[in-house]
């Protein structure tokens, strides 16, 4: 670790002088034309698309619009005060945390051991990668569609299971205590293929000689794997975790065919909150207001994280 | 070159024969219409105006209901919008009105418009200029399965107030029948109880009263009891089981399939759970029974008093003048007649009720005719925001996770925010 470190400042140290000297180089002309040829395009996308929208998103939300035509009825900051008083926007941002924790306490470390499991080459390894990616290809929508049948509670798959102890199917995506439930297990069985997968290139990248080493002095299979492969893994769990996080803030295709908020806004998240309770309801002010909410949450989030989990990436 | 030049022949020849053929006008008609039987009829509608009047073509686009909704407001604003929509009338009319989306056709219906039955054409009039046309009438009531009902001995023309259908829902139960089946997953069909009550204990007066704000508004008295006696019925366990994540076409299915003795249902639905059923045949016509909505004991509103929707069509902002024309034609006395006669709708053009050869369509005809108040859906005349609101309580009171008194507030306050 120590020694990590120490190369690690080194580079600091190496990249902070650097820029002094290619200024006055003349590799500087050539790096500018580059610069010039490929900055706009790229930034004109990044502008047109995520830039404006945003701004205009701020705009709308000080607003109390429809949608048709342009905005007329200028609220101020009411629409915040709209959604903070709305029990079922407290209600989602549960729910966004409920998944959160779940993708970090369950679906994470499921698909760690599966990668460990899978990483070396052995006979059916490949089939079983491919057999555990393939939830993830499917289109969120249609695993949606698919598990709402699974689902219910007369023809389901998981009513003929319960038939079959011959008790009384439930009605999963009908009860408030269930829904939420029935959708966690939905996201993790989605999504811990990706997360395994991302482990797995990790673990074939790893230096084997250092495993090796670590054989050799004696250590166990459990100790290697806690003490050498999987802090060695630690930037791919870092990533992992970014992009758990950042996906659970965003989930919505899977929540709207499931149950579309669920009984009494149960299993909203924020972005089917916004969804049902600002488009559908022709209220584009204040459904705004929730993204610019949920814009803040992010950044501060991912910011957040950067400086203090990515600090050496 | 040539061959090039041949090529170049060619090509011009086709755009040329492609101009000529986008001379043609199209009128583009978006519906939610899932009732595949009524859809063949409106495409044969489409198909002969389009005989008759050649230079015309009439495009049918479809979406679902929810979908329709949600999407509206952004079709209703692009390039590509359909010529005539669908419409529930109500506070949703109101606010396309309002953004100027659509067309106003009165002069273009003058003299037409004196066929149809007024209080349909009012719905779809503002201010003395009308809009669209309404084509189809309907009430909500109690449809009930004759056989399942006379298992548990339960007479459906013996439920006349709300007590007696409390009575009946406990003798239903007690046989090991399911008594209501409903489609809560989709909140509409459960906020018919709620409004049907309110409809029934404090009538049209009441209504008016908590759109002016008076007595409380929607947090006054009517609504609270409302939402108590609603919640009376909820505490029986009257649903069948997972009713909060049955979608409304599936539970007028399980109707169809008769495995639910009662639902509160629009008339439509009548025809439509031979479709949805799953034997596409459902229950015969004498196997379904009707009974109106049941009165409450010291209510103020009128037992003729309906509770229902008013449907029509629209005529969005810059439609070709054919649009209009189709309208008319759609909405005449001949296909209202052929239309009502095939059992889909309640007529609006006066004398085409003659058309209707069913019992039942004649029953819900005759109350429509009788009743002096005829309420637009709540979540259609109360506009798309506070709509919501109202489907969203009175599941959330079917749920058992909200108090009538805290709905009616929230009700209230909604309405406040949206005004």
């Amino acid at each position: 670790m120590a020694r990590r470190i120490a190369i690690v400042s080194a580079m600091d140290v190496a990249t902070e002088t650097a820029p002094q000297a290619a200024v006055r180089g003349p590799r500087w002309d050539g790096r500018f034309t580059v610069l010039i040829l490929f900055l706009p395009p790229a930034l004109l996308l990044f502008t047109l698309f995520v830039v404006l929208p945003i701004g205009e998103a701020a705009w709308y939300s000080t607003f109390n619009w429809n949608g048709f035509g342009r905005p007329t009825n200028w609220i101020g900051f009411d629409n915040y005060r709209f959604v903070l008083e709305t029990r079922a926007f407290w209600l989602a941002l549960r729910n966004n945390g409920l998944i959160i924790a779940v993708s970090l306490a369950i679906q994470l470390p499921l698909a760690l051991t599966l990668a460990l499991m899978l990483a070396e080459r052995f006979r059916g390894a490949v089939a079983l990668r491919m057999l555990f990616f393939m939830p993830y290809i499917l289109a969120e929508i249609a695993t949606g569609l698919i598990f709402s049948f699974v689902y219910d509670g007369d023809y389901g798959l998981v009513a003929s299971i319960w038939r079959t102890f011959g008790a009384e199917p439930p009605h999963l995506l009908a009860s408030t205590d269930t829904a939420m439930l029935a959708v966690l297990i939905v996201i993790v069985w989605k999504y811990f293929g990706f997360h395994m997968m991302l482990f797995i290139a990790a673990l074939q990248g790893l230096d084997k000689s250092l495993v090796e080493a670590a054989r050799i002095d004696g250590a166990t299979r459990t100790q290697t794997l806690r003490h050498v492969v999987v802090p060695l893994l630690y930037p791919t769990i870092r990533l992992s975790v970014f992009f758990a996080i950042i996906g659970s803030l965003q989930l919505f295709d899977l929540v709207m065919p499931l149950t579309r908020g669920g009984p009494a806004d149960s299993s909203n998240t924020m972005v089917s909150f916004l969804y049902n309770n600002g488009i559908s309801r022709m209220r584009v002010g204040y459904g705004s207001a929730i993204g610019v909410i949920l814009f803040v949450i992010c950044v501060t989030f991912a910011f957040t994280y950067k400086r203090w989990f990515m600090r050496d990436e | 070159m040539r061959l090039l030049g041949k090529l170049g022949l060619a090509a011009a020849a086709c755009l040329l024969g492609v101009n000529w053929a986008a001379a043609d006008t199209t009128v583009k008609w978006l519906h939610i219409e899932a009732n595949p039987a009524q859809v063949k009829i409106w495409e044969e509608v489409a198909r002969s105006y389009e005989a008759s009047h050649p230079g015309t073509k009439v495009e049918m686009q479809f979406l679902e209901n929810e979908a329709y909704k949600a999407k509206l407001p952004t079709i209703l604003q692009s390039k590509d919008r359909p010529n005539i929509i669908y419409s529930w009338a109500g506070g949703v009319l109101k606010a396309q009105i309002e953004a100027g989306v659509l067309d106003d056709i009165t002069d273009q219906v003058k003299g037409y418009s004196d066929g149809l039955t007024p209080a349909a054409l009012a719905a779809f009039t503002s201010n003395g200029r009308i809009y669209g046309l309404p084509t189809a009438l309907s009430q909500v009531g109690f449809l009930c399965n004759k056989e399942l009902m006379a298992k548990a001995k339960v007479d459906p023309a013996g439920i006349k107030s709300w007590d007696d259908l409390l009575a009946a829902v406990k003798t239903l139960k007690a046989a090991g029948v399911t008594p209501i089946v409903v489609g809560g997953a989709d909140k509409w069909p459960l906020h018919f109880y709620w409004t049907h009550l309110a409809v029934r204990i404090g009538g049209k007066p009441a209504f008016d009263a908590a759109l002016r704000g008076e007595n409380g508004g929607f947090a006054g008295e009517t609504f609270q009891k409302s939402g108590e006696l609603f919640k009376q019925l909820v505490d029986l366990q009257p649903f069948q089981n997972g009713f909060l994540g049955f979608k409304n076409p599936q539970a007028v299915g399980y109707f169809g399939d008769g495995k639910a003795a009662m639902t509160l249902a629009i008339s439509t639905v009548y025809h439509l759970q031979r479709a949805l059923a799953a034997d596409k045949a459902g229950l015969s016509e004498d196997k379904i029974c009707w009974f109106d909505f049941p009165v409450v004991a010291g209510g103020k509103g009128a037992p003729t008093d309906t509770l229902g929707g008013i449907t029509g069509w629209l005529i969005t902002k810059g439609s070709p003048k054919e649009a209009v024309d189709f309208l008319k034609y759609f909405v005449s006395k001949d296909v209202q007649t052929k239309l009502a006669a095939g059992n889909f709708i309640i007529p609006v053009v006066q004398g085409a009720d003659a058309g209707l050869n069913n019992s039942f369509m004649k029953l819900i005809a005759a109350n429509l005719a009788k009743s002096n108040y005829h309420q637009n859906f709540y979540d259609q005349s109360l506009g798309p925001s506070v709509g919501r609101v109202v489907n969203d309580v009175t599941a959330e009171i079917a749920g058992g996770s909200m108090s009538p008194q805290d709905a009616a507030k929230a009700i209230e306050a909604a309405w406040k925010q949206g005004n």
